[in-house]
């Protein structure tokens, strides 16, 4: 086996060396009743040919995004992610390496983390961020639990604008953890009013923006209405690119930002692993989940980074720790991280741009088909139509003909048969303008 | 090292004459860097995009205002900065890697390959099911490897790492409760379990209630049986412990631990030790989740991502998070509602499906192994731990007597007398060119040093590290204090104060004018 070094002189020298006659000898103390003898029923070994190509023969059972006209998003975008970034994270120093727990080895990793820190941060305009979570999602339910702890309130409001996912997830935690939620209908077109819903109980309203429908809202005035009484206002973005040409959450008074960051330098991957991103107050900061590095300095009194205030995490804290989570997703931050250094405060702003551009383009062919309505009045590069025919169909009509039209809404949401017209599409800066003639011509076939 | 390059480094040591101040403060391959946001210039950019076309913007008037403060840097030096970054970071594709209970074994370059491939890697989770079938398969064979491995009749496939899977089994665990109309309150959890145990248990709202160790480092199972009664929900066990040993009593364990009414959850973190030779079905275990990044080799990535399965016993299966997989009329397909079979889930724990990056390199890592290779890999694994036993017995103190599993505990009290902790000896590892052992965990002994060599390390591998333990070893039993005082000596930056780094945070850069003023 091309992986195991040892050889078999050296395996008898070495159980010689430990003074017993066999292997087994050394699993003397699993009970003989539960020693599966033999080999357990599965295939034997293969060299690396033979696995490629069975795997090669899966992979090319699946139609790639970028082998066809692409409109989906929902959450998980397609960006063109540099070549630099993925030749960077194989490094095998980054790729191969453990949590910094000895921070002199580790400082490679520390110092990206603490870059990454900062580049979510500003973002997000916020004043502190973590050092990733799993995913948007998980980082929801996690603001969820931060905001009931700093307020020691139980009850979270969610926006009927949050992605379905989101709001799932805080769904399972808060009937296991013991919290409560209370979910908003679902919210195309952005009047969602959620003043009237934070109380006195309420540790925070969630909300998300752009939100899952598309639209831009100012939060301003419900940060305001939740801090009046007592509450936190968490926002959610799903598209962290958006905010390279949007007010961040921070300036509209968000208290805890949970986002997904796989947009930068992040494949789609199926939908994992993806990059939770988490940032906050820096009033909160020890009520945080997740690593953080900090700047520190060594005995020269040269600056170096650590992993800090762990005395919040789970091997330190144990029961009484902020949060269960270990490993996060690092080397998603230092994609994320190296696919911001390259884009810069220019780079990224043309790409918000290009995005938005792309969107805008889109949505003016589509709207222009008999029957076909937009219903955004705002958007970055994610909109809702609604169709005169069920969405899903016409998605798998579409599919049909080589397009992947987007995400209808009734996939998310099967028990809403007033949604089931609507159509989510995305278009990034991948989208040509030939994808878009063709998703325009498949779509006015698929109603007419 | 040869004697020649053994001598001259020696001699470095010992003339001070020979340390000197750089103008640059680098010193040779150690090259100083500065942040990304020291390193820019406005208006440049490492990513060439065409402007767009004036166009009416709909962003309802919430155009971002003034300047976000990234910093402009062109591909060169982008590259450059984050090269000489990775310089600085130990791996395992550098050396040996011995972190008890964490398996840093080698990661196959095969398994990137594949999991990059497009048909996995640019696939959307929402794409239509017939334009994913090759994706489903790939989880489905996957799954069917890992319940073969485990014995057992489910899988969760959802969670993003190994403490996501202990939720995800403990809300398993809960909800089969409440379906038989209980409500119990404490779960059990040796003295000597990861830190994530505890705080899995307890952020499902479940009091901790800690279990004593007996003198062989395994539970023990006297006070175990005290403690359980119809209040127990479940015990959470990790075997092979975090001593590195095997829970001989184990099917009595079981047996007790359902005579109450409770389940069974095993941390699978150590699964490496046993993957191929027993199958934890047969060991009475309801419930374990598998770190992917441990026993399936994926990358670390320094600190993710990971991947958690839970294999899950038949009475634990109706409550499997959302989404699951069947196998339907029109080829596989996910239930992502709670509906018809899945009415009982327990519901959604992440965003989409799972980790199937990490998917896709487990599945090239376990058919490349085969059934044989995976067997032969937990026996390597457990011969090179108690190779190194045998050939540190006598110089370190080994915490329990006799055999270990895939890892080795040591205490400290082989430095007592020399007035060196645990914590200094590990960092005079590190000027020997090695990652410390786990240190300070588990908590059951004192200044714990739990080393882990993983199967893929060879013979001359485990020698030399060996031979540079007992040498260290010797150092601080004949007094030489001082050389582990000031460990490392050889690093990018010597020891960090983490004190002052938790007393006053500073977790982001800022322009220097606005990081005097937050001092002020």
């Amino acid at each position: 086996m091309r992986y195991l070094p040892l050889t078999d002189p050296d395996r008898r020298e070495m159980l010689a060396a430990i003074g017993v006659d066999s292997i087994d000898a050394l699993f003397a103390d699993v009970p003989s009743a539960a020693r599966f003898d033999g080999l357990i029923n599965l295939p034997r070994a293969m060299g690396e040919i033979e696995v490629e190509r069975a795997m090669s023969r899966m992979a090319s059972r699946n139609v790639a995004a970028g082998s066809v006209p692409f409109f989906i998003g929902g959450g998980a975008y397609r960006h063109h992610i540099p070549a630099a970034v993925d030749h960077l994270i194989q490094r095998g120093e980054f790729l191969t390496s453990y949590t910094p727990y000895q921070p002199e080895m580790a400082q490679g990793t520390l110092q990206y983390l603490f870059e990454f820190q900062t580049q979510v941060a500003l973002l997000t305009g916020t004043e502190v961020a973590n050092a990733s979570l799993y995913d948007g999602a998980t980082a929801c339910a996690e603001a969820v639990m931060m905001a009931n702890r700093l307020t020691r309130r139980r009850k979270a409001v969610l926006s009927g604008a949050l992605h379905p996912h989101y709001r799932e997830v805080c769904e399972t935690y808060a009937r296991f953890v013991g919290f409560e939620v209370a979910a908003a209908d679902p919210a195309p077109g952005g009047d969602e009013d959620l003043t009237g819903r934070v109380g006195p109980d309420t540790s925070c309203i969630v909300v998300q923006n752009p939100d899952f429908f598309g639209e831009i809202r100012d939060y301003s005035e419900l940060a305001r209405n939740c801090h009046d009484v007592g509450a936190l206002l968490v926002v959610v973005v799903t598209e962290i690119l958006s905010l390279g040409a949007i007010v961040p959450p921070g300036e509209m008074g968000a208290d805890i930002v949970a986002a997904e960051g796989q947009s930068l330098g992040n494949a789609l991957n199926f939908g994992g692993p993806h990059l939770g991103l988490f940032a906050s107050r820096d009033k909160f900061v020890r009520q945080m989940p997740g690593r953080l590095a900090g700047q520190t300095v060594d005995v020269d009194g040269r600056r170096g980074w650590v992993l800090t205030l762990s005395t919040r995490e789970q091997h330190i804290r144990r029961e009484k720790a902020t949060s269960n989570i270990c490993t996060n997703s690092g080397l998603c931050a230092l994609a994320f991280t190296i696919h911001l250094a390259l884009l810069g405060e220019t780079g990224l702003t043309r790409l918000a741009r290009l995005n938005h551009a792309a969107a805008v383009s889109l949505a003016e062919r589509l709207e222009g088909i008999p029957d076909v309505r937009l219903l955004s009045r705002t958007f970055f590069n994610e909109f809702a139509l609604q169709l005169p025919r069920p969405a899903a169909a016409i998605v798998d009509a579409l599919a049909e003909k080589g397009v992947l039209a987007g995400i209808p809404v009734s996939r998310l949401y099967p028990s809403r048969p007033e949604l089931a017209g609507i159509l989510l599409v995305a278009a990034t800066e991948t989208a040509m303008s030939e994808d878009m003639d063709h998703f325009e011509r498949a779509l006015t076939e698929a109603l007419s | 090292m040869s004697d020649w390059s053994r001598a001259a480094s020696n001699r470095a040591v010992e003339d001070p004459a020979i340390e000197v101040e750089t103008a640059t403060g680098n010193r040779g391959l150690q090259i100083e860097e500065n942040l990304i946001f020291e390193q820019g210039s406005p208006g440049r950019c490492g990513v060439d995009l065409v402007d767009a076309a004036p166009f009416p913007a709909r962003l309802g008037g919430l155009e971002r205002q003034g300047a976000i403060g990234l910093p402009g840097l062109s591909e060169p030096q982008v590259v450059r900065h984050f090269t000489r970054l990775s310089q600085k970071n130990y791996a395992i594709d550098t050396g040996l890697y011995p972190l008890g209970s964490c398996t840093m074994k080698h990661n196959p370059r095969l398994n990137e390959k594949l999991a990059r491939l497009p048909g996995f890697a640019d696939i959307h989770p929402l794409q239509p099911a017939s334009t994913i079938q090759g994706a489903l398969a790939l989880v489905d064979t996957l799954a069917h490897w890992l319940k073969t491995l485990t014995g057992m009749p489910a899988i969760a496939l959802s969670p993003g790492a190994g403490a996501h899977g202990e939720l995800c089994g403990i809300m398993s665990i809960r909800a089969a409760l409440e379906a038989r109309g209980e409500r119990r309150s404490r779960v059990l959890v040796p003295e000597s379990a990861h830190g994530t145990n505890p705080a899995t248990a307890a952020a499902c709202g479940y009091s901790v209630d800690s279990v004593s160790g007996n003198l062989t480092g395994r539970v023990d199972v006297g006070a175990l049986k005290a403690k359980l009664d119809t209040d127990v929900a479940a015990l959470m066990v990790t075997n092979p412990n975090t001593c590195g040993l095997f829970e001989n009593e184990i099917l009595e364990i079981a047996a007790a631990v359902h005579a109450a009414g409770a389940f069974f959850y095993c941390d699978g973190a150590n699964f490496n030790a046993i993957v191929g030779r027993v199958r934890p079905a047969d060991l009475g275990i309801d419930c374990m989740h598998l770190n992917l990044h441990k026993t399936f080799s994926t990358p670390h990535g320094g600190g993710g991502p990971g991947s958690g399965p839970v294999a899950l016993a038949a009475s634990l299966a109706p409550y499997a998070p959302l989404p699951w997989l069947v196998h339907g009329p029109d080829g596989l397909e996910l239930i992502e509602h709670k509906k018809g079979e899945a009415n009982q889930a327990i519901g959604r724990l992440k965003g989409f499906h799972g980790q199937m990056g990490m998917f896709a390199r487990a599945l090239a890592y376990m058919m490349s192994h085969g059934a044989d290779g995976l067997r032969q890999v937990a026996e390597d694994a457990v011969l090179n731990a108690n190779y190194l036993r045998a050939r540190l017995e006598s110089d370190l103190s080994l915490s329990f007597p006799g055999l270990c599993m895939h890892e080795v505990l040591f205490d400290d009290r082989f430095l007592k007398e020399a007035g060196i902790t645990t914590l200094d000896f590990a960092k005079a590892l590190i000027d020997e060119g090695y990652h410390p052992m786990t240190m300070y965990f588990p908590l059951v002994v004192h200044g714990a040093l739990l080393i882990e060599p993983t199967e893929t390390e060879s013979k001359a591998s485990l020698d030399q590290f060996a031979g540079m333990l007992k040498t260290l070893a010797a150092k601080a039993r004949s007094g030489d204090a001082k050389r582990f005082h000031a460990a490392p000596r050889w690093t990018p930056r010597r020891r960090l104060d983490e004190t002052a780094a938790a007393r006053k945070p500073v977790l982001r850069w800022r322009p220097e004018a606005v990081a005097l003023q937050a001092e002020e």
